[in-house]
């Protein structure tokens, strides 16, 4: 079923007028014959049921809080703190237990008084606590809503707990109304891990020849870890991930790569560009979601190298993988196959999921993200197009220049640019590309859109988070959250994609679906029996 | 698993919290909002609040929890959000036509001082729709203060005395409980027929049913005329100091209808205190079917009580809860040495303190605390069975402890939000989750010559 403008445009008429000039330039029907634009990153309409979080999330929920090795101390009243600890599946282990912080969650619990009067004082006096409790080689501070208010200083308490313990204390101005959505936190992150974790370390070299970090890559449900056993086995070393598992002893040697992957572009290409730019580290636009996607990016970077050693194991993994879950997925597919999809996430999964759907013969019909800008969408040709908003002015741009002693071309300029044409080398074309004409992208889709949508194209899933997932649930829908994957996982490579078809066959196949009509409606109530010799 | 937990207990210079006990205003006054007929919650601040207290409430209740809000950025941090809450309220009736829009405050609107009221008069509000609000800063109390305040702001906002002689009903606040249980108390009441207003009442809201239709607002809630009518009523029951008193009391001093706050009715003591109050207001007797429900729940006590008698608990959790399941443990003959709550408020110190007294026991007991601390007083003292909320389960696992997950949130298990702790039935299923938490460690840990088929 597809949709017209005109249906489009009549769904929308309920927005107020100002409202419905908004989400119209958010949302198109794809048609590859015209050049088509999507507005994104820009403020929520107040009022709007979104899905959207906040700058605190996106900077210490997403991007440091993987970080296992970290104390992450959140400065500002309890909530904050409370929210992220533990809720987002991002898994780690470490070798010595002690070393893994993950299971800690830290606040000041700012109270009235410390509003009033500030909360330096209480910042500092936790951070004397943990010392004294936890003894990490790092930590961060979070700001919350009210830091940059009241106007704390968290660098003068970074710098003086530095100074006082010889440990790193990063802070982060990531207060919650910063920017419109998580996005605006992934950039505040982005950039002190750069200034301030990244090169730190006094490795100049890394161990083997094939060495490369994995970026935007949080090891939800173990993907990680099943991404990492497919790049081992072929050969690679990695050095670091960003940040899944993540910690910070590794982020230090992080600049001794040979390549740069990044998986989820929105959360973390600010890295990806300025490792390029301060080391010379070029970055792969990476997918291990779905068969053919790991494939490719797999195929990849055995081109990158370029050495037919590589290249050759890169085809046996393949090959040794594909034996593996050869003939597995069929079972699956009868459940799954000739059915649609909706697939509305943050910023990165919403496009990776559809090639996983559409190997199990799923077709997404609508697509979209929550927090992605343009360039998600477009490709990043358009970055010079993007107006820069005042939301997005507040958020610091950290320019780095070409590090004197480290920077060094990974490849020859040529060879780079041949590879330009072939890989999506420091390049992200964006969801659009990869969707059919007539369906329909969504940026920021909310509670309203949902429902409508979902009435016009009747998809047989919704992957989306838990926020949305009960509401569509009740139609008799199966959702599918994409965000902590129902608690279940790894969906990356080969092995993942089995895990998923699984998952999503039975979320089509319980038969808890068939109980929803109670016998007693539909079915005539009387009934009537002749009885012998009655007639 | 927590393996940075050490024995022993230092003192700590801040007053931070490690691994705590408990959450912000907001995600109180959500749910306490949820509990009115066609009412949708609205969060003044930035979108992660509203984003976070959905998420948790989602995952508690495995129900959608709508809320709508007002999309603070940093202009709106530095002029104010006046502006944010008038579109807001415009978008919300014109989008998502709620009968009521129960505002709450967070951190970032209480720290700019946004003037609520001024701002909602501003308002173009439909004509026979209502908005109101609360005051919940995030930096003060916690969750469960919340949920008080967004109740007692639905006293001060509907509540109103318009008969000369008080009606023969009673309201009842039942505090921040599952649907499940407010389910169980009307049960009861209806069984003592009396007349009732319960409010807030989440049942219908965020355990409704399975239809194939998804409905924004459910039949569930209390309605309008009922809340208003609230002010009529010749008594209020509140259920719990720190949840349900203060609307209980703003009711009393508004409408001078008399407040009796009682524990919330878990176990059989707090369950009998409720029944007896229900009596003194005016009911005329007790039903058989509910001295009967009684006579089981006090025959199963007994029948099993070598299950449990003088195994050590720790507990920790929402203040009302934990006072109530406490005294219960009590009842049971187990033995309380660590009782906590995350919530502030000295009251619930000398309350436990109180009990343990009159039962003749000691124990740690902390209001305002952490779940480091708590974890340490374990360590220190071990017990046989740990209760409380999910986060409860990193120290079970630590300490090898069996848990059972009573309180807010429980987000690793379902169907808790469905069935009752509260009254004689859920006093019932008290003594299930213990008897089969000991039980099934028991079990667990038997010698193949020890395990037994009768226990």
């Amino acid at each position: 079923m597809a949709i017209s403008k005109e249906k489009l445009d009549k769904m929308l008429e309920v927005y107020p007028s100002k409202v419905k000039k908004s989400r119209k330039s958010h949302i198109m029907i794809k048609d590859g014959c015209e050049t088509q634009t999507i507005e994104a990153n820009t403020r929520t309409v107040p009022g709007i049921i979104t899905n959207r979080g906040c700058a605190f999330a996106g900077c210490k929920g997403v991007v440091l809080g993987p970080l296992k090795d970290m104390i992450h101390i959140v400065h500002g009243p309890v909530g904050c703190a409370f929210y992220t600890w533990g809720t987002r599946r991002n898994k780690a282990k470490t070798e010595d237990p002690a070393k893994n912080f993950l299971n800690y969650c830290v606040t000041t619990d700012m109270q009235e008084s410390d509003i009033v009067f500030g909360g330096e004082k209480k910042l500092m006096n936790v951070i004397d606590d943990v010392m004294e409790e936890f003894n990490p080689a790092a930590i961060t501070l979070t700001a919350t809503c009210p830091i940059g208010l009241i106007g704390d200083d968290m660098g003068a308490v970074a710098k003086s707990a530095e100074e006082k313990y010889g440990v790193s204390v990063l802070h982060f101005n990531c207060e919650g109304y910063k920017g419109v959505s998580q996005s605006a936190g992934h950039h505040i992150a982005n950039n002190v891990l750069v200034d301030k974790i990244i090169g730190q370390g006094e490795k100049e070299q890394a161990d083997s020849k094939y060495a490369i970090n994995l970026l935007g890559e949080y090891n939800i449900g173990g993907d990680g870890w099943e991404i990492e056993r497919i790049l081992n086995d072929i050969g690679y070393e990695v050095v670091s991930v960003m940040t899944g598992d993540g910690s910070y002893e590794d982020l230090k040697n992080a600049h001794v790569a040979e390549l740069n992957l990044v998986q989820c572009h929105r959360s973390i290409n600010y890295i990806a560009e300025m490792l390029e730019t301060k080391y010379g580290i070029p970055w792969l636009k990476v997918n291990f979601i779905g068969i053919d996607a790991t494939i490719e990016t797999l195929r990849n970077m055995a081109m990158y190298f370029g050495e037919q050693d590589l290249i050759d194991q890169t085809e046996k993994i393949i090959a040794k993988e594909l034996s593996e879950i050869e003939g597995k997925l069929e079972q699956y597919k009868k459940i799954t196959q000739n059915k649609t999809s909706f697939c509305f996430v943050g910023g990165s999964r919403g496009h990776h999921y559809q090639g996983l759907f559409a190997e199990l013969g799923i077709e997404t019909v609508l697509a979209g993200y929550e927090f992605a800008h343009r360039d998600d969408y477009e490709g990043r040709e358009v970055i010079p197009d993007i107006k820069i908003d005042a939301d997005s002015k507040n958020i610091p741009d950290l320019k780095v220049e070409p590090d004197p002693d480290r920077f060094r071309l990974r490849i020859p300029e040529k060879l780079y640019e041949e590879l330009k044409a072939k890989i999506p080398l420091s390049e992200y074309k964006g969801m659009n590309a990869d969707m059919a004409d007539g369906t329909v992208i969504v940026d920021d889709l909310n509670h309203y859109e949902t429902e409508e949508f979902i009435k016009i194209f009747k998809p047989d899933i919704f992957a989306s988070g838990i926020k949305d997932k009960y509401v569509v649930q009740k139609m008799g829908i199966p959702a599918k959250q994409l965000h902590s994957y129902d608690y279940s996982g790894p969906y990356a490579g080969f092995k993942g994609a089995l895990n998923f078809a699984a998952d999503v066959s039975m979320s089509f196949a319980t038969p808890t679906w068939n109980f929803i009509a109670p016998p007693w409606k539909g079915e005539p109530l009387l009934d009537g029996k002749i009885e012998k010799g009655a007639e | 698993m927590l393996d940075n937990t050490t024995k022993e207990i230092r003192e700590r210079k801040s007053k931070g919290l490690i691994n705590p006990a408990k959450t912000c205003q907001p995600v109180g006054a959500m749910y306490a909002a949820l509990g009115i007929y066609k009412c949708l919650p609205h969060s003044h601040g930035s979108q992660g609040c509203c984003s976070y207290h959905r998420m948790h409430l989602t995952r508690h209740f495995r129900d959608p929890i709508m809320a709508s809000t007002s999309s603070f950025t940093e202009g709106a941090s530095v002029f104010g959000g006046a502006a944010n809450l008038k579109a807001s309220i415009r978008n919300v009736f014109t989008i998502y036509n709620p009968d009521v829009m129960a505002v709450h405050t967070t951190c970032l609107s209480e720290t700019i001082g946004d003037d609520l009221p001024s701002i909602i008069g501003g308002s173009e509000v439909p004509e026979d729709k209502i908005v109101f609000y609360a005051n919940t800063p995030s930096y003060h109390g916690s969750h469960v203060t919340g949920f008080s305040n967004m109740t007692k702001g639905m006293v001060q906002h509907f509540s109103t005395a318009t008969e000369e002689e008080k009606k023969e009903q009673v309201n009842v606040i039942p505090g921040f409980v599952n649907p499940g249980d407010m389910r169980e108390i009307k049960r009861i009441l209806s069984l003592m027929k009396i007349r009732y207003i319960m409010f807030p009442d989440t049942s219908g809201v965020v355990d409704a049913p399975m239809t194939g239709e998804y409905v924004m607002f459910p039949e569930g809630g209390t309605k309008i005329e009922d809340l208003k009518d609230t002010g009529n009523s010749k008594a209020t029951i509140s259920m719990g100091l720190s949840a349900s008193a203060d609307a209980g009391l703003a009711l009393e001093k508004k409408c001078r209808v008399p407040n009796y706050t009682l524990n919330t009715p878990i176990g059989v003591k707090a369950t009998d205190e409720f029944i007896m109050k229900l009596l003194k207001i005016g009911v005329s007797k007790v039903p058989a079917e509910l001295e009967e429900e009684r006579g089981q729940l006090v025959d199963i006590m007994t029948d099993t009580h070598f299950h449990f008698h003088g195994k050590k608990v720790a507990i920790f959790g929402d203040p009302d809860v934990v006072i109530s399941t406490t005294e219960f443990l009590l009842s049971l003959g187990m033995v309380p040495v660590h009782v906590l709550t995350g919530t502030p408020g000295e009251s619930f110190v000398k309350t436990i303190t109180e009990m343990l007294d009159h039962a003749g026991l000691k124990a740690n007991v902390k209001a305002g605390g952490d779940l480091l601390m708590f974890h340490q007083w374990i360590k220190n003292e071990p017990v046989d069975l740990l209760i409380g909320n999910t986060y409860g389960k990193y120290i079970a696992r630590a300490e090898d402890l069996p848990l059972i997950r009573i309180g807010f949130p429980v987000l690793d298990r379902s169907v808790h939000s469905y069935l009752p702790i509260v009254g004689y039935k859920g006093a019932m299923r008290i003594v299930e989750m213990v008897s089969n938490a000991l039980l099934d460690r028991a079990d667990r840990d038997a010698a193949d010559e020890d395990f037994e088929l009768v226990m």
